[in-house]
Parts: structure tokens; C-alpha cells; sequence
């Protein structure tokens, strides 16, 4: 089991996607310009990754290894797929704002990387905890960061708004802010780890 | 159990029978969510069309203009408004617009229905356009056909470092209105003023 506990911080903290693997930096830097958005993509990943792991890890004796790239990718945009039409129907606000980069999460490195590294590995549970840990790590990365460029931005943490628009620094929600947040975060990770 | 071989009956048969199994859960996650999302758009842009025309209005049936729809909106048996749906490319990406305009052209509010302008910047033409504190600013209450932004020799602030933006946005109500302009010259001789210069002239010859 402390196998499974391993497997399932590594995401989290020790590999976490963001700040250590830096996969995954396109939906990174383009949707975590508030902290719910960021939030939302990082959980629909999270849903992606879980769900892509357990059945790659199911059929991983089925795919014959020369096809297996496109197997995975199959698998992957379907789950992705299914996100897609679901927070269309269910959660419309998120997805008029998400909804570009929704698509994205197919070819996002992060998902196909564990399917490839982990889940075709591994057995069944052990991916899922990957895939969970992982995902996890991913929304935690995403809504630090949309959090940080939010308040700074926009003047506000999570819609609620903590001083006037008038005096938040533009900067933050548009590109060159996102390499900004990110590159102190990444530092402050950085810094935490070596200790 | 072993892993199967890379010949090619097993690398067809699996990634026939994954896709088959793909295809089957897709289609039925469409038909599952297809009724929620056409009303969740539907309810979308009702509550934008009744947003945008005057309250206590009936609306009639969606009709055609210079390939915009339009929806008239009649109080008691008296039409008094039309909300448009209209829409340009952005700074990135259309920017689709419900617009109202009472029987002279003034434009009454307007709904941003899908826009993907950047955020913090474009992405304030949600509200920037009907802030009744900075008339600079506001088309509410103005006559549409000729809105422009300063630096096109117009009289409305554009949103600051999105002119871009601002400009697709106006081109967009213009739009509406000259979709519409021509039906109202035909049932009231009021809306005349705002009409072209040279159909003018013939009026007053």
C-alpha cells in the first residue's frame, strides 16, 4: 500500500506536472487567467487522466506496441470527448470560457505521457492512483496559479473581488504575466524541493 | 496474459475494435446531452433577446434580414422594438451580439452571446459599451448606423488597448442596424432621418 501512497504523491508534489515535468504548458498558460478557470480545466483533466489511465491499463496487453500511440489517443479523445459535450450541457458558464481548450486536453503531453510511462505499465489501481495523484497535482498547479494571476490582474480571488479593477496590473491576465507567475512559482517549488 | 503480437491482423483488429467501441460511447454521450445543450442555448439566447427590447414586450417569430435574424417585438398590437443577432471577428475569433434598437434606430441594450476576446482586455465589450457613467463610452440610448471609435473619427472610447475589439464590435451593431433600417423607411416615414444620404435627397425633391 505505501506503494500506492508513492504512486499517488508523486503527482503531486515530487513530479508534479507543473512546476517539475512542465508538461502540459499550452492549457497552462492560456486558461488560468482566474482561479475558478484554471480550476476547472485542471479537474477536467484530472477526469481525463484517471479515466485514459484505467483503461489503457486494462486493454495494455491488447494493444500490440506498434500501434499503441494511436490506440491511446483514441481512448484519450474519447474521455475527452465526453468532458466536452458534458460541461457543454451541464456547467455552460465554464465551458463558454474553457471551451477552446477543452479539446486540447487530447493532445495535452501530460495525459499521453503517463498513459505511455505509467499506465501501460502498471497495473490497474496503481495507474488510477497515477492518474489521480497526477491530475490532482495539475489542478493544484493551475489554480495556484490562476489565483496568483487573478488577484494580481484582476483584483480579485476566485470572482470575489478584494480591491478596485482600477489598480490591478493588466499585465497578470494577459500572456507575459502567466510566464511571469509561472517562472516564481516554479522557483518557489524549486527552492521548497532541494531543502 | 501475453501481450499481443504486433502482426498486422492484431494491430487492425485492435484499433478497429477500440475505435468501434469509441464511436458506440460517444454517440451515446451525444444523444444523453443533446436536448440539455440545444435548451441551455436556446434559453440563452431568449434571455438575451429579452434583455436587450423593452419590458412587457410579446416577441414575434424570428425573421431574416441581410442574412441576420431578427426578432420584433410588438406592445400590444404596436411594434415598438427589434433585437438583432449579429455578429463580426474579433481580435480573435467572432464575437456574436444580440442588439436592440427601439422603431428610430436607438440602440436600446445589448447581450454578448459567444465571444472569445482576451481576457482583461477585448473581453470587456460584455459591459464597456453600456456604462451609463461614461457616456464617452456608452452606445445605450444612441442612434445606431455610424458608431465609430476615435480613431476612426468616431465620438466612442474604444476600450483601452483592445481598438481592435471595440472596432468589431460597433462594425457588428452597424451591421444590425442596416439589416433592420430598411423595413422600418417602409412602416414609418419617422425613421426616415436616419436614412442615406441620396435616398434623402430624393425625398426632398
Amino acid at each position: 500500500m505505501s506503494n500506492g501512497l508513492k504512486t499517488f504523491t508523486n503527482g503531486i508534489l515530487k513530479e508534479n506536472p507543473t512546476f517539475v515535468l512542465v508538461l502540459g504548458m499550452c492549457p497552462t498558460l492560456a486558461t488560468t487567467t482566474s482561479a475558478i478557470n484554471g480550476m476547472a480545466m485542471g479537474l477536467a483533466t484530472l477526469f481525463v487522466l484517471v479515466c485514459s489511465n484505467i483503461v489503457i491499463s486494462l486493454l495494455k496487453n491488447l494493444i500490440p506496441d506498434k500501434v499503441r500511440i494511436p490506440a491511446f489517443i483514441v481512448v484519450i479523445a474519447t474521455f475527452v470527448t465526453i468532458v466536452q459535450l458534458t460541461m457543454q450541457a451541464y456547467l455552460p458558464a465554464i465551458y463558454d470560457v474553457l471551451g477552446l481548450f477543452i479539446p486540447l486536453i487530447v493532445v495535452n503531453c501530460i495525459v499521453l505521457g503517463r498513459a505511455e510511462a505509467f499506465a501501460a505499465k502498471n497495473s490497474v489501481g496503481l495507474s488510477a492512483l497515477d492518474g489521480l495523484g497526477m491530475g490532482l497535482g495539475f489542478t493544484l498547479a493551475l489554480t495556484i496559479l490562476g489565483a496568483i494571476r487573478e488577484f494580481l490582474g484582476s483584483g480579485a480571488i476566485f470572482g470575489l473581488q478584494v480591491y478596485s479593477s482600477n489598480y490591478a496590473t493588466l499585465i497578470f491576465v494577459l500572456a507575459p504575466g502567466a510566464f511571469i507567475a509561472l517562472a516564481y512559482l516554479m522557483a518557489i517549488v524549486n527552492k521548497i524541493q532541494k531543502k | 496474459m501475453e501481450k499481443l503480437q504486433s502482426s498486422l491482423q492484431n494491430m487492425m483488429l485492435s484499433l478497429v475494435i477500440i475505435c468501434i467501441v469509441a464511436a458506440g460511447a460517444l454517440a451515446g454521450v451525444y444523444t444523453l446531452t443533446k436536448a440539455t445543450i440545444d435548451a441551455q442555448e436556446k434559453a440563452k439566447q431568449q434571455a438575451a433577446i429579452m434583455a436587450v427590447l423593452p419590458e412587457g414586450c410579446t416577441v414575434a417569430k424570428p425573421e431574416e434580414a441581410d442574412g441576420l435574424t431578427t426578432y420584433k417585438a410588438y406592445q400590444g398590437e404596436e411594434w415598438v422594438a427589434t433585437a438583432v443577432e449579429t455578429s463580426e471577428v474579433g481580435f480573435d475569433g467572432p464575437q456574436v451580439i444580440m442588439v436592440g434598437f427601439d422603431r428610430k434606430g436607438t440602440v436600446i441594450n445589448y447581450e454578448i452571446l459567444k465571444q472569445t476576446e482576451t481576457p482583461g482586455l477585448g473581453a470587456h465589450i460584455t459591459h464597456w459599451f453600456k456604462n451609463a457613467d461614461k457616456p464617452a463610452q456608452n452606445i445605450i440610448g444612441r442612434k445606431a448606423g455610424a458608431l465609430r471609435v476615435n480613431k476612426d473619427g468616431g465620438d466612442i472610447d474604444a476600450i483601452t488597448a483592445a481598438t481592435i475589439s471595440s472596432r468589431a464590435f460597433l462594425k457588428a451593431i452597424n451591421k444590425a442596424y442596416a439589416a433592420i433600417a430598411e423595413e422600418e423607411i417602409d412602416a414609418t416615414t419617422s425613421a426616415s432621418q436616419q436614412q442615406p444620404k441620396e435616398e434623402m435627397e430624393a425625398k426632398d425633391e
